[in-house]
């Protein structure tokens, strides 16, 4: 059995997608800026594939701006605000420490030009508390930066209170929806959000095309020079075949999205009950706050990348957070974020679930995951340990 | 998060960690090494018989680490069975990585674990026999784990 269980790595195109993009690889070839009848052809679909975004977030598509991606959006937004800031004397951000690394790294950079960040803690269940956010924010905060939903560890964020906050007390509030997008609902009026980034191929639209959400208000600086296109804030020739199969797949998204929940997350809350039960495991992330289609569990006593490897030879995609998977010393920030020791984050194994999936998939998995896990920790020197020095009579039985 | 090093691994590593060689616990060892260290992401714990004309009769490991990891103490114990224990204090990493059709760049420090396994299991022997033992690690002299280069890659 073949089951792909990585969609929050990349998901599958779908055909409404393909179906949408076909026709800018073939006819649809103008240019949307020129003013013939292929040009005009061009900038109608492109007109219509802005309304639709805009549409499903609830924004005005005046304030849709394409990009080749989410770690762009998440670089344009926090740049932008920054520079807003500092330009009003503001050079204070607030944000938490399991943010992907588009914003890490955007944040890393402001701070070596002189801006000042906060990093929210977590706590052990994943998610930022109010209060510290509120009391975070000072008089020389210009932005509040806070994901919506966590790629590894899924846990959603209380964005729209959040975004209340910022209100009151006047600061940007701009969140990496690009979990979120297509995901679970996402409304930037209700969520009382300024800014927000998106990401195509997170909900089945083709890679290397996104969108920054910028509220009207907000007098944002032109991020790439060039021609006119995206309001003369982006440069460059649209890349129109990306724009109509994301404007597509987020509208077939948005349009199945109670539906889609329900499917996934009676999928995803399976998989948590089955793995569960494996000794010495635990779930990572809040677990009621949390995105549809993500799990995140930690074994003990073994490495993440064999047992991701073991399970692809198993015919499962998945994905861990342990160092050796990133080829870097350490486990994911996010894992280690959480409180867990080196140790146990080293054993992570990330399962994500899209509506593509089904359960005799779920079924599979929980069939294999508990095999592999007991296959590694046979050969693991440090269950060995575990074994031996182990007071728990469940541990020694196994012994 | 994982998706492109696999693509690294040589066939025989694969088959290495597929299907390993030589695992398990062995109860009555002569000598036994455990090197690396759980917060790095890897260990290896290395067994030895060792009949009385100093022949290394059978070879068990456990490792908890990586696929490599995995792969490196497999192909380790294949290439010191049945060998004397004078050859097999001459096993290095490079050979090791040489016998697995190479490795990935981030990965050789692997080969540097199985090579001190072995020592460590040696050395043991030796402690154990009362015997002075001077065969430090080729590859960096002691038992550091983290010699990979720290270069963090996102995929998602
Ligand atoms: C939370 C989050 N932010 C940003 C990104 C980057 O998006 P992209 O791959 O489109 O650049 C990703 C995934 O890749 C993500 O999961």
């Amino acid at each position: 059995m073949f089951v792909y269980a990585d969609n929050a790595a990349t998901t599958a195109v779908s055909k409404a997608a393909l179906d949408a993009m076909l026709p800018a690889l073939q006819e649809l070839y103008g240019n949307p800026s020129s003013l013939h009848q292929k040009g005009r052809e061009a900038n109608y679909a492109l007109i219509a594939a802005r309304e639709e975004i805009a549409r499903c977030l609830n924004a005005e598509s005046r304030e849709i701006y394409f990009t080749g991606g989410g770690t762009e959006a998440d670089n344009w937004a926090i740049t932008e605000a920054a520079r807003l800031g500092a330009e009003a004397g503001k050079k204070h951000i607030v944000s938490d420490t399991i943010e992907h690394h588009a914003v890490l790294h955007t944040l890393a950079r402001l701070e070596k030009q002189g801006f000042e960040v906060t990093y929210l803690p977590v706590h052990d269940n994943g998610v930022v508390r109010l209060e510290e956010l509120e009391a975070a924010i000072r008089p020389d905060t210009c932005l509040v930066t806070i994901m919506f939903s966590n790629n590894e560890i899924g846990t959603l964020q209380p964005i729209r209170e959040i975004g209340a906050a910022c209100r009151k007390k006047g600061v940007l509030f701009h969140t990496d929806a690009v979990q979120a997008v297509g995901h679970v609902p996402v409304d930037v009026e209700a969520d009382n959000i300024d800014m927000l980034s998106l990401s195509g191929h997170k909900f089945h639209a083709p890679k290397g095309v996104g969108a920054l959400y910028c509220k009207k208000s907000i007098k944002l600086k032109n991020f790439i020079e060039g021609g006119a296109q995206e309001r003369g804030r982006r440069g460059g020739t649209e890349a129109m075949p990306g724009i109509l199969a994301m404007a597509a797949a987020l509208k077939e998204s948005c349009a199945h999205l109670e539906e889609n929940m329900a499917k996934v997350s009676a999928m995803r809350d399976r998989l948590i009950e089955g793995l569960s039960k494996i000794p010495y495991s635990r779930c990572n992330g809040d677990p009621g706050c949390r995105a549809p289609g993500i799990v995140s569990f930690c074994f003990e006593g073994i490495e993440g990348e064999s047992l991701l490897l073991r399970l692809d030879l198993a015919g499962i995609c998945a994905s861990s957070g342990s160092a050796c998977t990133s080829g870097s010393l350490d486990p994911s920030h996010v894992l280690l974020a959480l409180g867990l020791p080196h140790e146990i984050a080293h054993g992570s194994l990330r399962l994500s679930l899209s509506e593509y999936n089904t359960m005799e998939e779920v079924d599979y998995i929980l069939q294999q995951v508990p095999e592999v896990v007991r296959m590694l920790r046979q050969m693991s020197p440090v269950w060995s340990h575990m074994l031996e020095n182990t007071e728990d009579p469940y541990l020694a039985m196994a012994k | 998060m994982l998706s492109f090093m696999a693509m690294e691994y040589s066939e025989k590593v694969m088959e290495h960690f597929a299907h390993p060689h030589n695992v398990g616990v062995m109860e009555d060892a002569d000598g036994v090494g455990e090197v690396g260290n759980a917060k790095c992401g890897d260990i290896m714990r290395m067994y030895l018989k060792i009949s009385e004309d100093e022949i290394i009769t059978d070879v068990k490991f456990q490792t908890f680490g990586c696929a490599s990891a995995i792969a490196t103490s497999s192909i380790a114990t294949d290439m010191i069975k049945g060998k004397p224990l004078s050859e097999a204090l001459t096993l290095t990493n490079q050979a090791v990585v040489e016998a697995l059709d190479g490795l990935p760049a981030v990965k050789v420090h692997c080969s540097v674990l199985a090579e001190q396994a072995v020592k460590a299991a040696v050395a043991d022997y030796y402690k154990r026999k009362g015997l002075p033992y001077d065969h430090p690690c080729d590859a960096c002299g002691e038992g550091g784990c983290c010699g990979h280069d720290h270069d963090c890659q996102d995929h998602d």
